[in-house]
């Protein structure tokens, strides 16, 4: 009985690297990453420990946010199904190490774009999904309704690691102002110890500070102040030497978006591939070889935009209809007073 | 020479094993680093930090070093860990002693701390002590003072700051009295072997700390004040304490949690040590003559010491260790600003982590060697 399975299993395994070996194309071949996730049959993906809209998991345990669907998007366009995808949350200290010690695929948590982290720690950033910039939340009852009513000795809670910390001292050293910076690992203990009243206020990426504010014992106590003191563009990141993954990952978001300025929406887009304007037809793989050059078969956008959205819908999803971010602000495409704007998928 | 190959053969083998594991982890991270485009290097260390910390021993600001960053998070990490060695020593003997009591009340009670305190995870006990109990705490505003001097809030423990005058002279006298006592300390400790008489050291040595630094006030020109903390106003409902000392509340809660928690297990040691001294050496003391004092100092102390000693030193060094949850309230040890923010702003993630884990090594090391000494000290030494 035994030897029999013993063999049956040996003839499976033979079949399933025969296969692999027929179906996998040169690019394939060529990318580790994409052949190693098609292996296992899901893409492995960093996010939050928890920010509503960007990346959150309900009671159940399904994740959803802005960061959470670009990783779908690749599951999508990768292994056909937007669900097939892995998360791992992780806190800022640990998202790097994750990431190029191979435990994930994508780090896609709201992660600032910079030239050292891009330069120097081995990882690429593939685009922009969210243009943010570093504000302050306050007690509204403390009065301060700008940062140029803040005071020597001020404490500010934050979390390590994180480019915040950086923007907060040259801020405040611009400004020769003394504070006390309180740091902590995980988002959650920044909230708790900020309602608490440990400290007076809370400096993060804006979105994030509307996001959280969500989270507090009551929101309407606390005002997030109207001053933005950095430029903080958050994209998903991948391991650096895998182009070809680099160009999924990248290509996935770029087309979420483009779909949007299109109109093809998940609703129409299999309608979409009669239409007249051939742009439109390369978007939903009716037209030309989109995906040869990445090793995958032709409709891997149509499948992003059916099974996710296009970037607007998957921003009014997670951030517009929760309440956190009504207004899409530089967010919005360049055609209609935003600054998204990508390359086109040709 | 009579080496035979049975005999280092299997040395040699676990050997050439070891250092062919350390050759495939060594050639395995620098292919993976290369094939990745990061750096190996230390150079880091002198680039400027660019990162504040919010307590430290020494100055401190994002324009120093990397590596000031790394003395500032091992020297807060030391700190706690005395503090936390202090504090669980002294809880400990005091809990280990009162486990032994005849009185029902005090010996049950010390047992429901014990077995209370080392069962709930460390970890829950600093979130406890930090989240929950902080949160207790009231607002700088609302602080009431004690003792009209200090204030203890939700932003910290804010206590009055000594301002010397002439400390060097104060300084000085503590010397001059601690060197007195030591001298005394050995005559009479001759006078005893040699014609028997008792001299009240410990009298004479509280004495001496009292009066010599009392003298340096009177004639030496020694001046004290306190700078009391002021109530200073942020903004509407933000206040903080100006002047004096603040003590950050989260040295104050990973201070008590270590303190408690690792007290639990040095009074099972302190138990032990106790009565691990046999009953009929109690007995003979005290046929002899020795007072009750004079039989727990001179013959039941020094045998117990030799069964509290070693496990106690295992206590000392998972404190330190245990130290490094500090990340999860925001103390600034090693962990959190070195293990933590510099090694998100620089990447070198093979070069912080295995300077972390070499500077913990040597502190351990350092504690084990200082124990031993004390050990050996206190051995029974054959004559």
């Amino acid at each position: 009985m035994f030897k029999y399975l013993k063999q049956l299993t040996s003839l499976v395994a033979m079949v399933a690297v025969l296969f692999t070996f027929t179906t996998e194309s040169m690019a394939a071949k060529k990318s580790k990453t994409l052949k190693n996730t098609q292996k296992k049959g899901f893409v492995r993906c960093g996010v939050s420990q928890g920010l509503p809209g960007f990346s959150n998991a309900d009671a159940a345990g399904n994740w959803t946010g802005v960061d959470v669907d670009v990783c779908r998007a690749v599951a999508a366009a990768v292994l056909g199904d937007a669900n097939k995808v892995k998360f791992t949350p992780l806190s800022a200290k640990e998202r790097f190490t994750a990431l190029t010690s191979g435990e994930i695929d994508i780090l896609s948590r709201n992660t600032t774009w910079t030239l050292s982290r891009d330069a120097d720690i081995g990882l690429t950033f593939v685009g922009v999904n969210f243009y943010d910039g570093q504000g302050f939340m306050v007690r509204k009852s403390s009065g301060i309704t700008s940062v140029d009513q803040f005071k020597n000795g001020i404490s500010a809670c934050t979390n390590i690691g994180t480019t915040t910390e950086l923007n907060m001292r040259d801020f405040f050293n611009s400004r020769g102002i003394s504070y006390e910076p309180v740091a902590f690992e995980k988002a959650d203990e920044v909230v708790a110890a900020y309602d608490a009243g440990r400290c007076d206020t809370y400096t993060t990426d804006k979105s994030g500070l509307a996001a959280q504010r969500t989270k507090m014992k009551n929101p309407d106590e606390h005002i997030v102040l109207p001053e933005t003191i950095s430029k903080e563009p958050l994209g998903p990141v991948v391991r650096q030497g895998d182009s070809v993954w680099e160009d999924i990952v990248r290509w996935s978001l770029n087309t979420m978006i483009e779909a949007e300025e299109y109109g093809i929406t998940s609703a129409n887009a299999d309608s979409m591939k009669t239409s007249d304007n051939p742009q439109i037809k390369r978007l939903v793989g009716a037209e030309g070889e989109m995906g040869a050059a990445f090793g995958l078969d032709n409709e891997w956008n149509l499948r992003i935009i059916k099974q996710v959205g296009n970037y607007g819908e998957s921003y009014k999803r997670n951030i517009a209809d929760t309440g956190i971010l009504p207004d899409r602000g530089p967010n919005e495409l360049w055609t209609k007073g935003g600054i998204l704007y990508v390359p086109p998928s040709r | 020479m009579n080496f035979k190959l049975k005999d280092i053969g299997p040395q040699l083998m676990t050997v050439i094993a070891v250092v062919l594991v350390f050759g495939f982890f060594t050639y395995n991270a620098q292919v993976n680093m290369e094939s990745r485009g990061i750096d190996f290097g230390y150079g880091f260390l002198s680039q400027e930090s660019s990162f504040d910390v919010q307590f430290s021993l020494i100055e401190y600001d994002g324009s120093h070093s990397y590596f000031r960053a790394y003395l500032v998070g091992l020297l807060n990490t030391i700190l706690v860990s005395v503090i936390g060695i202090i504090f669980a020593t002294i809880l400990g003997v005091i809990v280990g002693i009162a486990r032994l009591s005849p009185n029902y009340l005090i010996n049950k009670f010390a047992a429901f701390y014990v077995e209370f305190f080392r069962n709930i995870p460390l970890l829950l006990q600093i979130f406890f002590w930090y989240f929950a109990a902080l949160r207790a705490l009231p607002l700088p505003q609302d602080a009431d003072a004690i003792f009209g001097i200090a204030f203890l809030t939700i932003k910290g423990l804010y206590v009055p700051a000594f301002i010397w005058q002439n400390f060097n002279i104060f300084f000085y006298s503590i010397v001059a009295a601690i060197i007195a006592i030591i001298v005394i300390r050995i005559q009479a400790k001759k006078l005893q072997e040699t014609q028997g008489k008792q001299t009240p050291v410990l009298l004479i040595s509280i004495g001496l700390i009292l009066i010599l630094p009392l003298i340096s006030f009177l004639i030496g020109g020694v001046r004290l004040s306190f700078e009391v903390p002021v109530l200073k106003q942020l903004a509407t409902t933000s206040f903080i304490y100006e002047g004096g000392v603040s003590l950050p509340p989260e040295l104050i809660a990973l201070a008590l949690s270590l303190s408690l928690y690792t007290a639990t297990f040095i009074a099972e040691c302190v138990r032990a040590g106790i009565q691990g001294v046999g009953k009929g050496q109690k007995e003979a003391a005290a046929s002899i003559g020795l007072t009750q004092n004079q039989v727990l100092k001179l013959v039941v102390m020094p045998q117990a010491l030799r069964i509290i000693i070693p496990p106690t030193t295992n206590q000392y060094l998972n404190l330190t260790k245990n130290s490094s949850l500090a990340a999860a309230i925001a103390y600034p040890d090693l962990v959190l600003v070195f293990a933590g923010t510099a090694l998100m702003q620089t990447g070198k993630a093979i070069e912080i982590v295995s300077i972390t884990m070499f500077t913990y090594l040597s502190l351990s090391i350092s504690i084990s060697i200082l124990m031993n000494w004390y050990n050996k000290k206190i051995a029974i030494t054959e004559k």
